[in-house]
């Protein structure tokens, strides 16, 4: 490992090490994540595959900080966050990570555009610089006819369309995908997988978990996991013909 | 989150499910209500009972025979234990006190009364002239007891309304003649209907000159002796100089108890007083109820929210936020309900007014303030645990509900 006087260029964006998560189910123990060693550079197009139960949720929570591991270091762009409190922790999720869920994860009382714009209130931005974005995201994901429209009026591609949206409304460094064409047809699937794909070329660095191999392939880099740790580990590039 | 944006936030999630909302505003607003309605009757009947006596004059003293609180010793005590009787002597002496304007000697019976033919119970009153004075009562026909010594036992009577109407009906009553107890009296006037005074209707009584009552009754004490002073700040000297003369008359020994009117009123206020706490703290029982009713709701509405909670957290919300949003929409509901509940206890505190006009039936401010301030008090305290219990959920767990 060389060491430079920049931290920041010598480490990659995410930077797992020995990464552990046990999960106590009664008297016994499962080891969702064993050892679980990851280095994703910025701008990394890269899917998690595997079968049910093999991690890839429980990677997928701990790159978003939505859980902490039992043993091993995190780092996030040169940061230690697996140290971080609770609400550190939020705010990190808040200006660096996006998140795109299977079941969208929309809330149902608020319209389109009071969706996507709710990591920036969250955030407590001012109403005028929220409303140019949301108009803007609109705009970006075709959307504008349906502002004012609440999710149950929504067709699935264009809830997955809110919700990408939103994901990306903040900005984000990193986003994050838990099988986001897992609900929907294929069609509509192939166009929320294009506009994903849109996004990681513009920069965004893109973690897909999905089951759909075709998906899957699409990826730059692709990781494979069995029983909490990383079996495989290929670049498109690297792949056997 | 901004407070306003707070708000907001909480205000949809409270509309969002309108039902739930209307119960939980309903339920907060009886609470509130009927503190408002209770409080509103309570302190209407203090009211009512205080602007009674102050309708008899504020400037009465009261004489009674006996004395009730304890004192020294002093020689009377040593001649004689049981009280003498209060004699008319005694109200014709008091009626020569400077600050003293008017006296009613009041002996009270009951006996049988008869006219035409009918018969009837009754109470008789012996008093003197000044008594409809003092009582504010008015007359309907004829004259009232003639100023006349009160040892002098004419044989006169004035009817209460419903009296006169039992015996004599539609026929004039004046200048009739019944017989009372055993003796024959000559109708001179009869009350104007509906006097009222400390919950006894005069439309029942027979007023006799007191000498005429005391020979039917066979007795030369009198129940008591109304006087009025002259002023309104005379009372307290007026008091001294009663209890002087009385204390003369009866060698040395005050042996009466004079009370005024005031000692009566403040007692009769500070019982309705603690009568409407009392009923105030009854309704707000029905407050707390409500709170944990907000408690209930705001639980549920974390349970029915866990993946809502799960998606804020993974976008960012800190749990401060997080909390700052589920104790608005708790204070929310109880906001909406006390408004609501005030409201409709204001529309009840009008229904009673409407139907019994006599009571003043205004609930006091101390009551709404309190009522709200429970209220409000109430749905923020039972909303912090479910607050904080939406802000401690687990994100990935959260997430994972459907």
């Amino acid at each position: 490992m060389q060491h430079s006087r920049d931290v920041r260029t010598a480490m990659a964006q995410i930077e797992l090490d020995g990464i552990n998560r046990l999960f106590r189910l009664g008297d016994s123990e499962v080891h969702a994540l064993r050892d679980v060693s990851l280095r994703i550079e910025a701008g990394d197009y890269v899917s998690v595959m595997g079968p049910s139960g093999s991690g890839k949720s429980t990677l997928l929570n701990l790159l978003g900080l939505l859980d902490r591991p039992d043993g091993g270091n995190y780092h996030l762009e040169g940061r230690d966050v697996t140290t971080l409190s609770a609400d550190e922790q939020a705010a990190v999720r808040s200006a660096r990570i996006g998140f795109v869920f299977q079941s969208f994860h929309l809330v149902p009382r608020l319209t389109a555009a009071e969706n996507i714009g709710l990591p920036l209130m969250l955030a407590g931005l001012a109403a005028t610089e929220r409303s140019a974005r949301i108009a803007q995201a609109l705009r970006d994901f075709g959307l504008e006819g349906r502002a004012h429209h609440r999710p149950e009026e929504l067709s699935g591609g264009q809830r997955q369309r809110v919700a990408i949206a939103r994901a990306t409304i903040m900005r984000p460094a990193v986003l994050l995908a838990d099988e986001p064409t897992g609900n929907l047809d294929r069609s509509t699937g192939h166009e929320v997988t294009a506009l994903l794909e849109a996004l990681n070329t513009a920069g965004t660095t893109l973690v897909v978990v999905t089951h759909d191999p075709a998906m899957g392939e699409r990826a730059h880099r692709w990781l494979r996991m069995e029983d909490g740790a990383i079996a495989q580990d290929l670049r498109r590039h690297e792949l056997p013909a | 989150m901004s407070p306003t944006d707070t708000l907001r936030f909480a205000t949809r999630a409270a509309t969002a499910y309108p039902l739930r909302t209307a119960l939980m505003t309903l339920a907060m607003s009886i609470g509130v209500a009927a503190v408002v309605v209770l409080t509103a009757l309570g302190d209407g009947a203090r009211r009512y009972v205080v602007g009674e006596f102050a309708a008899l004059g504020a400037q009465l003293l009261i004489v009674l025979p006996g004395r009730t609180e304890t004192g020294g010793v002093n020689p009377g005590s040593f001649v004689t234990s049981t009280p003498r009787e209060l004699t008319n002597a005694d109200a014709a002496a008091l009626l020569r006190l400077p600050l003293v304007q008017r006296v009613a000697p009041i002996t009270v019976g009951n006996t049988e009364v008869a006219a035409a033919g009918r018969l009837r119970e009754v109470m008789v009153v012996g008093t003197s002239t000044d008594f409809l004075e003092l009582r504010g009562m008015r007359m309907a026909h004829g004259s009232f007891l003639p100023r006349e010594d009160f040892e002098r036992a004419s044989a006169l009577a004035v009817l209460g309304d419903a009296i006169r109407a039992e015996l004599f009906g539609h026929e004039p009553a004046v200048g009739r003649m019944i017989r009372v107890g055993d003796t024959r009296l000559r109708v001179i006037g009869t009350l104007a209907p509906g006097g009222q005074g400390l919950g006894m209707t005069t439309d029942e009584l027979v007023l006799v000159p007191v000498a005429t009552a005391q020979a039917m009754f066979n007795t030369n004490g009198l129940f008591r002796i109304l006087v009025e002073t002259t002023r309104r700040d005379a009372l307290p000297a007026a008091q001294r100089q009663l209890e002087e003369l009385l204390r003369a008359r009866r060698d040395g020994e005050l042996d009466v108890t004079v009370i005024t009117q005031d000692a009566v009123l403040g007692t009769f206020d500070r019982i309705l007083g603690a009568l409407t706490l009392g009923v105030a703290g009854i309704a707000a029982i029905s407050l707390a109820v409500a709170g944990i009713l907000v408690m209930n709701v705001m639980l549920v509405a974390v349970t029915q929210r866990t993946a809502e909670i799960g998606l804020l957290k993974a976008l960012g919300a800190s749990t401060a936020s997080i909390r700052a949003a589920f104790l608005t929409e708790a204070a929310l509901l109880s906001v909406a309900g006390a408004l609501t509940g005030f409201a409709l206890g204001h529309l009840g505190a009008w229904g009673v007014r409407l139907t019994w006009p006599v009571l003043p039936a205004w609930p006091p401010d101390w009551a709404v303030i309190a009522a709200l301030g429970t209220a409000l008090g109430t749905g923020i305290a039972f909303g912090v645990l479910p607050a904080r219990r939406a802000a401690a959920l687990d994100p990935v767990q959260a997430l994972a509900r459907r």
